[in-house]
């Protein structure tokens, strides 16, 4: 059994089977957050995609490209999203230099 | 030429996409059934299979080496049909129908008849032998004209639609646009149709029109009208492509899933009836290339065509079907429940 498997983005909702009365206060709130408001639904999928990225989930980066073609986004639109969340994810990882730097500093003369 | 062609998908009986659901029982499950209106706005014909194109995604398996194509005498019930029961609309399509050698005579006949002529030019066929007075032609008969330009972007467009098609198509585009068509509050209609470069859904219409606007006027100084959204049909050329690349059952569970309840009162079959190049009738231009008829008590054939028969009668339908009723709906002008 492979620990991800493509066909269980479509079961999604068999997560409701305990506990039903949280999966769907979790979708209406998904579902709510997903459409045009102050952001448009493109802009959303974008952040939805470089989301996906940021937590490295197979199934969110699958369902957030899709959603993002069917927004009208391009690949160039798409990869700058990408390298946004790789951009931060790439900085909070650097920034912790100052982590070692004040543990070093601590413990130097 | 300016494609390879496409290897020819010989049957349309074999060429119907599957689907876990039929089209007919979603329709009952939402209480809903699929009739004619009252009546036929629009004749759309297909002159025939011939194009300088071949693109990946075409319904027609359209192509240089295709031979079948629409004979004067057929054309000429057409326009006899038109000019009989005065059909509001002429809707020409192909192929590339300015191959036709009848083209043009049906073109001016149906105008001369009274009809609004809408040509579906693939804006490249202006750069063919005898064809580059094309934009004049359609001015001088006031032909509504609508395109097909998938992407505002030379990658994705010709990716679908050929090696060089964009650069050739933005060209066309100008040549449209300084012949008068395209240009805001102008009375000669250029409209481009979007479609998916793949398998997934059209953007909003509204959206994309937009953006269409908006890039192909920053990049290459072109206007145009309106934008239509169609979506990709599961049949011919791009069922051979969902299969090829194993996206037929995601495809169809997508477009069943997005099936809109709202689209059914919106859909070109229950206004139009379509031509084939022999003459033969269908309840849309998919129907035509599954080789699937009007109801068989009706008349079968343009020679025979009488308006009132068709009112209020069954559509014929498949699982082909699912593709105008997803999410905003799709039709030979674009999205059908638009803001729903």
């Amino acid at each position: 059994m492979a620990y991800y498997e493509e066909d269980d983005l479509g079961r999604f909702s068999e997560v409701g089977k305990h506990r039903p009365d949280l999966f769907e206060k979790f979708m209406a709130w998904y579902e709510a957050c997903q459409e045009d408001g102050a952001l448009s639904r493109r802009e959303k999928a974008l952040i939805g995609l470089a989301v996906a990225h940021a937590l490295q989930c197979p199934y969110c980066i699958d369902a957030y490209s899709q959603a993002c073609l069917e927004a009208g986004s391009n690949m160039e639109q798409m990869t700058e999203a990408i390298h946004m969340a790789s951009a931060l994810r790439g900085g909070a990882s650097l920034i912790h230099a100052l982590q070692a730097h004040n543990s070093v500093n601590k413990v130097s003369m | 030429m300016i494609s390879k062609a496409l290897p020819v998908i010989p049957d349309g009986a074999t060429q119907r996409a599957r689907a876990a659901v039929g089209f007919d029982e979603k329709l009952a499950a939402h209480g809903l059934g699929l009739r004619r209106a009252g009546v036929v706005e629009t004749l759309q014909v297909n002159v025939g299979k011939l194009c300088n194109q071949a693109c990946k995604h075409c319904h027609v398996d359209a192509g240089p080496k295709r031979t079948e194509i629409m004979t004067r005498e057929t054309a000429g019930q057409v326009i006899a049909a038109v000019r009989r029961f005065r059909i509001p609309t002429l809707d020409i399509t192909g192929g590339a129908p300015e191959l036709n050698p009848s083209f043009r005579h049906l073109v001016a006949e149906a105008r001369r008849a009274g009809a609004c002529v809408i040509v579906r030019h693939n804006l490249t066929v202006m750069f063919e032998p005898g064809q580059d007075d094309l934009p004049e032609f359609f001015r001088a008969h006031e032909v509504e004209v609508v395109s097909s330009l998938p992407y505002f972007l030379e990658q994705q467009t010709d990716a679908q639609r050929g090696a060089g098609v964009f650069r050739k198509s933005v060209e066309a585009l100008r040549r449209l646009n300084a012949a008068g068509y395209g240009r805001e509050g102008g009375a000669l209609k250029l409209n481009l149709v979007y479609n998916p470069v793949g398998a997934f859904l059209p953007p909003s219409q509204e959206a994309i029109e937009k953006d269409f606007k908006r890039e192909l006027l920053a990049r290459h100084g072109v206007t145009f009208d309106q934008l239509y959204t169609i979506t990709n049909m599961p049949i011919r050329r791009f069922l051979e492509y969902l299969r090829r690349s194993g996206n037929e059952e995601r495809y169809m569970r997508k477009l069943i899933e997005a099936f809109n309840p709202a689209t059914v009162e919106g859909l070109m079959c229950r206004t139009l009836v379509s031509v084939d190049w022999t003459g033969r009738l269908f309840d849309c231009d998919f129907n035509q290339m599954l080789e699937l008829g009007v109801a068989g008590e009706l008349p079968q054939t343009v020679s025979d065509f009488d308006p009132s028969l068709f009112e209020g009668r069954e559509v014929m339908t498949g699982a082909h079907c699912f593709g105008c009723t997803a999410g905003a709906g799709s039709s030979c002008g674009g999205a059908v429940a638009v803001g729903d």
